[in-house]
């Protein structure tokens, strides 16, 4: 008999597949396009839910993993003229940085504020370095790190080992989406196993996980490594799909608004943060083009709302409010059948 | 010689600049444990009353010393009674929340002055030093950094006001069995620490120019400072200011400002990983 | 040396210094294989702190901390806790957010055992501590006299070598402080163990040899009857000055 979450799990990864494979044949391409960025997003929002959520790592600095990825696959692609190598180092480049900022962090016994304030500023010292890098004397090989500029002209993602053979924007689609199923599945996999389940201990009480003799620093290493090893992932695919990456990503803002998806949605879930990433990005971009109102002031106030009213997360609210819907219904239905019996037993 | 006197007076000025957009948030974040996003708002909200008090005719000077922190710290009790109350003790919640407000600061200030960058002049002259000039207004800051450190110390020392604060912060229980309202304390402390950094922002405003996102630039290192500084409130602001200003300062006098803020924000990590819990968690433990 | 001579936990001038506060000094202390021994002494006596520095919580200024012969001074906590040293905190350490078997669950997890072993593990540790029905209750939502309970059947579950429990009769009710001294004396059947203690009426259910401190240094180590008829001991309870 499966838990209600996992049932819920189930039926949200079909309907992604059906998404996956029907979309591209009866939607308007240009919207499947734009699709492609929202999965690339929900991918990083998943990489801080695995960090925050499982590990209770607050991490202020995700985007530069984002960015670190990004720039990897972009400056790759560019050299080797393939993007199979880039699709490697987008993956590999974000989870050295991880482990080594981790180390760094954990093995020196920072926690909490502190730690969020190194992560924050690991972030702004590659922007920083990014911006800065706009002259033609700074490039890797071939690619021009561009500074302020950014990196244009990011080939398209191509079939592994054929580099003539590109795909075209509704096959990226489906690999983002694809990847996009991996790796929740792969995710609540990993929370539930016993790795998962250390992995939260961990988080709940550091001392008695240490006391209990797990090694505290190194299970906190895995967590944050593996969420930038995803943030790169999401980073890679971001940078093929625009074709184009500038510092941005490694900014305040990224992070931020990474953060912001991660709370709205609710720390305790996985689908959460990617309804809640979906949602506050469709709306900002509704905003945008639809409205005078800065957007800037209706998405700061619904935050406020939010926090006041709704703790927990969008995500966590939703589900008691269905719940009590439910007992409600559940209650009134007895109701009707007490008095039933009642009636004809009369 | 002269060259040495004059970097030692802009490493002052760059010490100075980290102590005055600190010192406020030191107040909130160090006494209240709240992380206040919205700090570089605040700083912003003090550029712009400079800019509007301006505009009124009043005095600069005058904007910038009386009316940018009543203003600033009035707006800072609003806020704290209206919002910030409600999310004490609960870290995340006041995260998002500053948050929240920082962008809506930010957007609404845009909506009502416009992006573009608005300029304050105030002339104070040069200075000559030995053949080359320091600007005027360089000896001013420096000045107002350390009477604004003096004033606060004074008042946390040897008021009652001050001991009524640090009291409540560290018990409020018992301060409330004192007949002591913490609640009122807390607003008082929030709008302090808010006319603090309404004040930095007009006083930084002639420098930077006050532009909506101006507070982006400086809420980093208004945290990093901070946070390196450690639990004491004067002491930490003092210490963690002078390391990494003039570490930052100097650099940039060596190669470029660029590689001087990343100098400032390596020295910073470098320091929390040997000192996790801030320069005053290890040193000067019990000052204030 | 024949292995029974050697001394389960073995301290030797083990000394804590706090800034200027020595608050365990040149204490030296012996554990035998299957004892069971009461730590005892008034407020800021450095029990505590002599405890913690045995957890690997403190490390020692100066000394050493021997577990069966391997010098462990300075290790840190989680390899000590995989030597086989079980450890109950003075505050209660357990995952609040998690279930009671959870808790316990990761207790047997560690160290590689199967599933089913697990399951054995879990169901008779909550058996012997008589926690049965508290199984699928959400820690944070116990009272503490059970949480004390929970955290007793975490460090159990570990199947440790040796016991150390920090007050595990703090906040409890009667009954449950007569079930952990109950327990307590059962784990002694195969395990050693130390108990820090303030509750007197507790430390009789159980105690042996005691051990008191004060100001940092071992008073008296003598069988219960002798501490509690002493007159030094009733004077540093009292808080009456004594001779040097």
């Amino acid at each position: 008999m499966m838990e209600r979450s996992d049932r819920l799990a189930t039926a949200a990864v079909v309907l992604v597949l059906v998404l996956m494979f029907g979309l591209p044949l009866y939607a308007d391409p240009f919207q499947v396009m734009q699709l492609t960025l929202y999965v690339v997003l929900s991918i990083f929002a998943l990489s801080l839910a695995f960090v925050w959520g499982v590990g209770g790592i607050l991490c202020f600095g995700q985007g530069a993993f984002f960015g670190l990825g990004g720039y990897a696959f972009a400056i790759a692609a560019i050299n080797f003229g393939d993007t199979t190598g880039a699709c490697a180092l987008a993956l590999l480049v974000p989870a050295l940085a991880a482990a080594a900022l981790g180390y760094f962090m954990f093995y020196g016994r920072l926690n909490d504020v502190y730690l969020g304030v190194v992560t924050m500023v690991f972030s702004l010292i590659i922007w920083k370095l990014i911006n800065s890098t706009a002259g033609p004397e700074w490039h890797i090989g071939a690619a021009r790190l561009g500074g302020f500029n950014g990196i244009p002209s990011i080939p398209s993602l191509n079939w592994p080992g054929r580099p003539s053979d590109q795909l075209d924007p509704l096959q990226i689609f489906q690999v983002a989406l694809g990847l996009l199923i991996v790796v929740y599945v792969t995710m609540k996999i990993l929370k539930s196993s016993h790795y998962g389940r250390v992995a939260i201990a961990v988080r709940e009480n550091e001392t008695r996980a240490a006391l209990l003799g797990y090694d505290v620093r190194f299970v906190k290493l895995l967590v944050f490594t593996f969420g930038g090893m995803i943030a790169g992932m999401a980073g890679g695919l971001y940078a093929t799909y625009q074709a184009f990456i500038d510092p941005n990503v490694f900014s305040l803002e990224m992070s931020a608004k990474v953060l912001i998806w991660v709370m709205a949605g609710g720390l305790s879930t996985f689908l959460g943060p990617i309804i809640a990433c979906i949602g506050l990005q469709y709306l900002a971009l509704y905003l945008a083009e639809n409205t005078v109102v800065n957007s800037q002031v209706v998405l700061g106030g619904i935050l406020c709302v939010l926090v006041l009213a709704l703790p927990s997360g969008i995500i966590p609210a939703l589900q008691e409010l269905a719940l009590w819907t439910i007992a409600r219904i559940r209650i009134a239905f007895r109701t009707r059948s007490e008095v039933a019996l009642q009636d004809g037993a009369s | 010689m002269t060259f040495s006197l004059v970097v030692m007076i802009e490493v002052l000025r760059a010490v100075a600049g980290l102590v005055l957009i600190s010192t406020g948030l030191m107040i909130i974040f160090g006494m209240m444990r709240v992380i206040n996003i919205a700090h570089g708002e605040f700083l912003m909200l003090g550029g712009y009353t400079v800019v509007m008090a301006g505009k009124a005719g009043v005095n600069p000077w005058i904007a910038m010393l009386v009316l940018a922190p009543i203003v600033v710290g009035l707006f800072g009790v609003l806020v704290e009674r209206l919002f910030i109350r409600f999310f004490y003790g609960r870290m995340i919640d006041t995260l998002l929340a500053t948050w929240g407000l920082s962008l809506f600061l930010m957007g609404f200030v845009t909506v009502v002055f416009g992006n573009t960058v608005t300029g304050v002049s105030v002339s104070l002259g040069s200075v000559d030093v030995g053949g080359l000039r320091v600007s005027g207004y360089s000896f001013f800051l420096i000045a107002v950094a350390v009477i604004i450190l003096i004033a606060t110390y004074l008042v946390l020392r040897h008021t009652k006001l001050g001991l009524i604060a640090r009291g409540t912060m560290q018990n409020p229980g018992m301060a409330a069995a004192l007949k002591i309202n913490p609640s009122v304390v807390y607003m008082a402390t929030f709008g302090i620490g808010a006319a603090l950094t309404g004040l930095a922002g007009a006083l930084l405003a002639p420098i930077t120019g006050v532009v909506p996102t101006m507070g982006i630039a400086f809420v980093a290192q208004a945290f990093i400072t901070v946070i390196a500084g450690g639990p004491a409130i004067i002491t930490g602001t003092i210490s963690a200011a002078s390391l990494l200003g003039s570490v930052s300062q100097l650099t940039t006098f060596a190669t470029t400002p660029v590689v001087g803020d990343v100098a400032l924000l390596f020295v910073a990590v470098v320091l929390l990983r040997i000192l996790p819990n801030g320069i005053t968690g290890k040193f000067f433990r019990r000052s204030i | 040396m024949a292995k029974e001579l050697v001394p389960l936990i073995e301290t030797t001038g083990l000394t804590m210094r706090f800034g200027g506060v020595v608050a365990v000094d040149q204490v030296h202390f012996r554990l035998e294989e299957s004892e069971l021994r009461c730590l005892i002494g008034p407020n800021g006596a450095g029990k505590s702190t002599f405890f913690k520095c045995l957890t690997g919580q403190h490390r020692a200024s100066a000394g050493t901390v021997k577990f069966r012969g391997h010098d462990i001074t300075g290790v840190s906590t989680h390899e000590i806790a995989r030597l086989g040293v079980g450890i109950k905190t003075q505050i209660p350490n357990v995952f609040n957010g998690l279930e009671v078997h959870e808790n316990i669950r990761l207790a047997a997890a560690r160290g590689g055992k199967t599933g089913l072993q697990i399951e054995r593990i879990v169901e008779d540790v909550l058996d012997r501590v008589g926690i049965g029905k508290l199984s699928r209750s959400t820690v944070a939502k116990l009272a503490h006299g059970q949480r004390q309970l929970v955290e007793l059947a975490v460090v159990l579950a570990g199947e440790p070598q040796v016991m150390l429990l920090d007050e595990p009769a703090a906040g409890m009710t009667n009954e449950e402080t007569e079930r952990t001294a109950a327990i307590i004396k059962e784990i002694n059947r195969t395990t050693a163990l130390i108990v820090v203690e303030h509750d007197m009426q507790f430390v009789k259910m159980i105690a042996r040899k005691v051990t008191v401190f004060h100001q940092g240094t071992i008073l008296l180590e003598a069988p219960m009857a002798e501490v509690l008829a002493n007159a030094t001991v009733r004077d540093i309870y009292l808080g009456r000055r004594i001779a040097a």
